[in-house]
């Protein structure tokens, strides 16, 4: 332990611990630009520097680790005046347009130039100058608004290993780009939108559908129908005042309507007919003997990676949809037809959690029921704006229940947008129907918490099915290249994955309110198994409008129908095309 | 103490076309003869004791930077980097070393790695000089083609491998940290020390990185002891040293002198001043810009810090007094602006709002108030940059301030007074 002091308060910390983590446990806010909690610290911007007694520099407090006896000083006369100036600096190069932005009144920069009380600028400003990317389905490029932290190549490049982007230029010119005369749409970008979920001001955004839906939802020939993720019931309430971890979905839905949705379903159902499908999926291998493993496919940032660097996996990639596409393709399909409605005239609209469901939705083969089976998504952040946009006091909206027929749900589905919940869901099921015996507990610990890669051995009947999770691309990819390595020969460490692209799972996704922080990612998951805990069904099977659409229109699982509207193909990608 | 002077230790061997067979003839490869003949701990010793600084800039004891390696470092693969980005403006003495007396870098190259028990040397150039990469290519080879390099070095049972990195034209890795990030092929960012790189370099080898012409003293060193190397220049600078001189000199060059010459000494070998003296910068575009008070400055690493500046590469600009100093000061500014790598923020904006200011003055529309934000900007920047570069640019602004304020002044006053009249 090291005893030290700061601003004149004497406390004790770890050994190692770095200066602006133990100001921080004295209650002690030392200003940053670019460092961020879950991050390796980089030292960029500069603000945190402090002044220790008898070193005659200043220090940076995110990357200076405590040592016993340090007197510490985190806000003098003169670091203030140093601080102001560098946000005078900053300030100079950025546009002077807050009010249009997107993260006006949740903006890194814009908090800080408050607080240092910042008036004037002495310096030209200018800025880069740069069109904006609109280029990728997910995410907005604006290098205007960059002010070089770093925190999204970090992400991307260490985090994600997805490499889509990078410093780019020298000096006050660099950018953050995804190469020279490449653009986000054409790169390696997988949409996972982590990079926005770190950005502390609007440089990287969701692409805002916003417009469109309004628009959708005001043309009365046309019936909007919305989906709702798992992960967005236990984040929204944060853009309202509440906590991470409160579950509002009887709020979310009494919303919908009052914004004027006709129809709303939860894509809760149809991630329980993901597991029946992928279950179904599993078991045939199983009686097959292989090949193992089988891969879900539910986070499109993690199939647009796969298809990317571990091509000769895809093979092993589980042929079902995502929940949003599942459901998308019934909404043009069953629903319609049960309700005599020309899918035409219907606009599918899902809630997400995530950015690159906008890219998924868009996808070639994301059309079976004829027409673009999701038209529109929305993240977790533009719903919130709709919602105000609509003047609606989400704190105060009675609970209502979604509509019938695509909406009733296990806790099984809920807990799918937090890591290791399809597995967990996915075993659930897989256990009971091959076995015809009836699981005590539900709960499959092995599979849950934060651990990076997850595996376990699970008894299903005579065999024992070796599962592996990871969440985070690193993670991902580091799991992959041993079963691609192993896979050369001949052998598969496991039988059945579960990969999420990003930290935490869904419950982290792109498009979730910021901040964004694993600490928040927490408390989100333990709302998702609280409600999986309190929810009477829990297992997939056991969903009587699942049960229910079997019986009415898709036959068995995996039967053909199942097969045209449910399950998909993957593309093998070049991860240096756009390179040339 | 006795002093040797007036003699060339490195220059002595340069060659127009240079060849090794004429490098041994004038006594070459005698350093590593004797090197080879003492363990690899014995030459440390040696070089220790001989007290000789880098000569890339900051002139810390070479002796002290090998000795910072970790016991085990050799097991790890120790990494010996020859720092031949000289990216310094004014600065051209180890091109001289590199076009002259590639024979001399390389005996030295070869000390060192023996020394530090490397078996892998880089030397890392700058991208601006290909011509000399090759030359360098073709000397390397034959050095290896006579055993002076490569496997089995001179029968003994040494062995080290050589390799030519070209750089991507970026003063800041002329930095050891942001070096190595280049020469792993990312980003040439430099990083917080600690690690230093002798501890945690490239690849997370240990690794010494060295100047070319620190290395280029290792063969004198070796040949004729560490206390001939020592009774030349002064206590604490010991030995010969490269100086660029260039400006207004009748012959601009590369002069050798001991440490503790004084200006003046470089500037009269190198055929006096053309026209009348005005200012002087010494040590590189981060070095002061001094008044002709510093014709009696002694060009050693500690004399230059007692008058306010460094010896750094040992770069000797000369002004006449024709000289704009606002043009001096755009010039300055706009060099640091192209130069900064935009990793941290006080640099990155700092020295684009400086070579703003500096360019409006220079161009005649330039206001008074520019003056103190000018200062201001330094202040921010010498608290809070990430690298040495950012802090440098100050020395520059307040030298330039201190000896030519009133001209830039007057210069921004007259340029307003003639604005209102029109």
């Amino acid at each position: 332990m090291a005893r030290i002091t700061i601003d004149g308060k004497k406390i004790q910390v770890e050994d190692g611990t770095r200066i602006l983590e133990a100001a921080d446990k004295a209650g002690i806010e030392i200003p940053t630009l670019c460092h961020h909690e879950d991050l390796t610290p980089a030292g960029t911007c500069g603000m945190c520097i402090v002044e220790i007694e008898g070193d005659p520099s200043y220090r940076r407090a995110c990357m200076t680790p405590v040592q016993d006896g340090m007197k510490i000083r985190t806000s003098t006369r003169e670091l203030r005046k140093i601080r102001r100036g560098l946000l005078e600096l900053v300030l100079s190069a950025h546009p002077d347009d807050c009010l249009q932005c997107i993260r006006h009144g949740n903006c890194e920069l814009q908090a800080l130039a408050e607080r240092f009380e910042l008036r004037t600028l002495r310096y030209d400003q200018y800025t880069h100058g740069l069109p904006v990317d609109v280029t990728a389905h997910g995410v907005v490029r604006d290098m205007n608004k960059c002010i070089g932290c770093g925190r999204c190549v970090h992400v991307c490049e260490e985090l994600q290993t997805v490499k889509a982007i990078s410093f780019y230029g020298r000096g006050s010119d660099t950018i953050v780009s995804p190469g020279k005369d490449t653009d986000m749409g054409s790169s390696v970008c997988v949409n996972c939108g982590q990079c926005v979920a770190y950005c502390p001001v609007g440089a990287l955004h969701e692409k805002e559908q916003i417009d469109d839906v309004w628009a959708s939802i005001e043309n009365p020939n046309l019936v909007v129908a919305a989906q709702i993720a798992p992960s967005v019931r236990v984040a929204l309430g944060e853009e309202f005042g509440m906590k991470p971890g409160d579950l509002v979905i009887g709020k979310i839905y009494a919303a919908l309507r009052r914004i004027g949705i006709d129809i709303v379903f939860d894509t809760n159902f149809s991630a329980d007919l993901t597991i029946m499908e992928e279950g179904t999926e599993f078991l045939n291998l199983v009686e097959k003997g292989g090949p193992f493993p089988l891969i879900t496919s539910c986070s499109p940032g993690w199939v647009k990676f796969g298809e990317t660097y571990f091509p000769s996996l895809t093979d092993h990639i589980s042929t079902c949809k995502s929940p949003q596409q599942m459901m998308g393709a019934l909404i043009k399909s069953y629903y319609a037809e049960t309700r005599g409605i020309d899918p035409e005239k219907i606009v599918s609209l899902s809630i997400m959690p995530c950015t690159a469901k906008k890219y998924e939705a868009r996808r070639p083969e994301m059309r079976s029921s004829g027409y673009q089976d999701v038209d529109y998504v929305l993240t977790t952040r533009e719903l919130a704006r709709m919602i105000r946009q609509a003047g609606i006091d989400f704190s105060r909206l009675t609970e209502e229940t979604a509509d019938p027929l695509m909406s009733d749900y296990s806790g099984a589905a809920t807990i799918f947008g937090a890591t290791g919940g399809v597995m967990e869901a996915a075993l659930r099921t897989a256990y009971e129907l091959k076995t015809g015996e009836r699981l005590d507990h539900v709960e499959f610990q092995p599979v849950r918490g934060l651990e990076g890669i997850k595996e376990a051995e699970i008894p299903v009947g005579g065999l024992s099915v070796r599962v592996a999770v990871a969440h985070g691309l690193s993670n991902a990819r580091m799991l992959l290249e041993k079963v691609a390595d192993e896979g050369k020969k001949g052998n598969s460490p496991y039988h059945f994955i579960e990969i999420m692209a990003c930290r935490g799972g869904c419950i982290g996704g792109g498009g979730q309110p910021i901040d964004n922080s694993m600490r928040r990612r927490e408390e989100r998951i333990r709302g998702l198994y609280r409600e999986d805990q309190d929810r009477s069904v829990r297992r997939s099977h056991e969903n009587p409008e699942i049960q229910a659409i079997y019986e009415a229109y898709l036959g068995a699982p995996g039967s053909e129908r199942a097969h045209h509207l449910l399950h998909t193909h993957y593309t093998r990608r070049d991860p240096y095309a756009s390179v040339g | 103490m006795k002093r040797r002077e007036s003699t060339t230790y490195i220059t002595k061997y340069a060659q127009q076309n240079p060849s090794i067979g004429e490098y041994v003839q004038q006594g070459g490869y005698h350093g590593l003869r004797e090197a080879l003949k003492l363990s690899p701990e014995k030459v440390r010793q040696v070089v220790l004791d001989s007290k000789l600084r880098g000569r890339g800039g900051a002139g810390f004891p070479t002796g002290k930077k090998w000795a910072s390696l970790p016991p085990d470092a050799a097991e790890q693969g120790t990494i010996l980097v020859c720092n031949a980005d000289e990216g310094e403006p004014g600065t051209f003495k180890d091109r001289y070393i590199m076009e002259r007396m590639p024979f001399l870098m390389l005996e030295g190259l070869v000390i060192a790695a023996y020394a530090v028990r490397a078996k892998k040397i880089y030397v890392y150039i700058r991208g601006e000089y290909p011509e000399i990469a090759e030359q360098l290519m073709t000397a390397v080879q034959a050095a290896e083609a006579k055993d002076y390099l490569g496997d089995k070095i001179l029968g003994t049972d040494f062995s080290v491998s050589l390799e030519i990195r070209r750089g991507g034209g970026s003063y800041v890795v002329g930095d050891e940290t942001a070096l190595l990030s280049s020469l792993m092929g990312k980003r040439g960012y430099p990083w917080m020390k600690p690690p230093f790189p002798t501890e945690k370099g490239a690849w997370d080898l240990p690794t010494v990185v060295n100047n070319v012409e620190t290395i280029s003293c290792l063969p004198m060193i070796l040949a004729g002891g560490a206390d001939e190397f020592a009774a030349i220049g002064t206590d604490s600078s010991p030995g010969p040293k490269l100086f660029s001189i260039s400006g207004a000199v009748q012959n601009p060059g590369v002069y050798e002198f001991p440490m503790g010459v004084t200006v003046w000494d470089v500037i009269k070998s190198a055929g006096g001043v053309r026209g009348n003296l005005k200012a002087v910068q010494i040590g590189g575009t981060a070095g002061p810009v001094y008044t002709e008070a510093a014709l009696n400055y002694r060009l050693d690493y500690e004399s230059m810090k007692k008058v306010g500046g460094s010896l750094g590469s040992g770069a000797i600009v000369v002004m006449d007094s024709k000289t704009n100093m606002a043009g001096v000061l755009e010039i300055i500014m706009r060099f640091f602006a192209e130069e900064s790598c935009g990793q941290c923020f006080p640099c990155r904006y700092g020295t684009r709002q400086l070579a703003y200011m500096a360019n409006k003055i220079a161009a005649g529309r330039g206001k008074s108030e520019y003056i103190p934000l000018m200062v201001e900007t330094t202040e921010v920047m010498d608290a809070a940059s990430f690298c040495p570069f950012g802090q440098s640019v100050s020395t520059p602004l307040r030298t330039l301030l201190e000896g030519f304020g009133d001209e830039i002044e007057r210069f921004i006053r007259e340029q307003e007074y003639v604005k209102e009249v029109v």
